[in-house]
């Protein structure tokens, strides 16, 4: 299954990502944000970084970036795409998802492990996890403060404590068809006992067998 | 032309660094600050005679980029 990991200028997580994945079974290929078609990939990862150097507002000038426009068709056909922290913050900025992203409630970049629960095992991030699944995933953000005045966005994993003031402890959200997914905490940096948790294997897991081929 | 554009939080939106000044200034003994919201301009130099038009214009430049329509209202004014 093909999965296109997008680089922005900015981008620093990409390499990680696709490590993981590889490490999943998955086919993974790096793909520039200048790109207008993502036709024969399977799913699509926006990964972490700071893309743009997070000019104007994070994630605001990564949304008009001509990738995005593919992206929105694989989110409509209901293809996995998946967010990860400033991936997040741009689907947010793009529409894909509800609500954004606003600076940490004590105005500190976050930088530690955090436990979170999983609550919706319905999305193609949560699709391999169980419900009460407790997991130990890296936190590395600034504007991490999911806000969403629609109250429409699905919590699909919570913070056990509330380290950024994140509405509902909101630590991953979910679109109403559960394919499109952003969460702020790093899975791709939990993928081996060495280097201090493989919790996140269980998140890309289900994202890896969420890569179905979508009848057109 | 010279054209201004205010942009703010919606009040019921929490602003974690206007609280953090606030406090701040609370410290340094201005105790009748009630709140502080750090808000943003920016400033534009855009083309044009018509200054309706002009308005009109920047106006569809917050609503795609310069604002966050979930949580920002904005103004524009000219300036010049």
């Amino acid at each position: 299954m093909r999965v296109a990991v997008v680089v922005f200028p900015g981008t620093n997580c990409e390499r990680d990502v696709v490590r993981a994945l590889r490490l999943l079974g998955a086919d993974p290929e790096l793909v520039w944000h200048r790109e207008t078609d993502l036709s024969g990939f399977d799913g699509v990862v926006l990964p972490g970084g700071f893309a743009h150097g997070d000019a104007l507002r994070t994630g605001a000038i990564a949304a008009l970036s001509p990738i995005m426009e593919p992206v929105r068709k694989m989110a409509e056909a209901g293809r996995p795409v998946l967010g990860i922290c400033n991936g997040f913050q741009i689907l947010c900025e793009s529409g894909l998802l509800p609500g954004a992203l606003i600076p940490n409630r004590d105005l500190a970049f976050i930088c530690r492990y955090v436990e979170v629960e999983v609550v919706d095992d319905t999305t193609v991030l949560t699709a391999a996890a169980e419900p009460g699944q407790v997991l130990r995933i890296p936190l590395n953000s600034y504007e991490g403060n999911w806000v969403d005045p629609s109250r429409t966005g699905r919590v699909v994993v919570r913070y056990r404590d509330d380290p950024n003031g994140s509405q509902d402890r909101a630590a991953a959200v979910a679109n109403a068809a559960g394919n499109v997914v952003g969460i702020m905490p790093h899975p791709e940096r939990a993928t081996d006992s060495l280097l201090g948790s493989e919790d996140g294997l269980v998140l890309l897991e289900g994202f890896v067998c969420s890569l179905q081929p979508v009848r057109a | 032309m010279k054209v201004r554009v205010h942009i703010e939080r919606r009040p019921e939106i929490a602003d974690p660094e206007g609280s953090t000044v606030a406090r701040a200034l609370s410290d340094l003994g201005f105790d009748e600050v009630a709140g502080v919201r750090m808000n943003r301009v920016i400033d534009l130099e855009v083309e044009g005679d018509d200054p309706e038009q002009v308005k009109a214009r920047v106006a569809e430049m917050c609503r795609q980029l310069l604002a966050n329509p979930v949580l920002e209202d904005f103004e524009v004014e000219i300036v010049g």
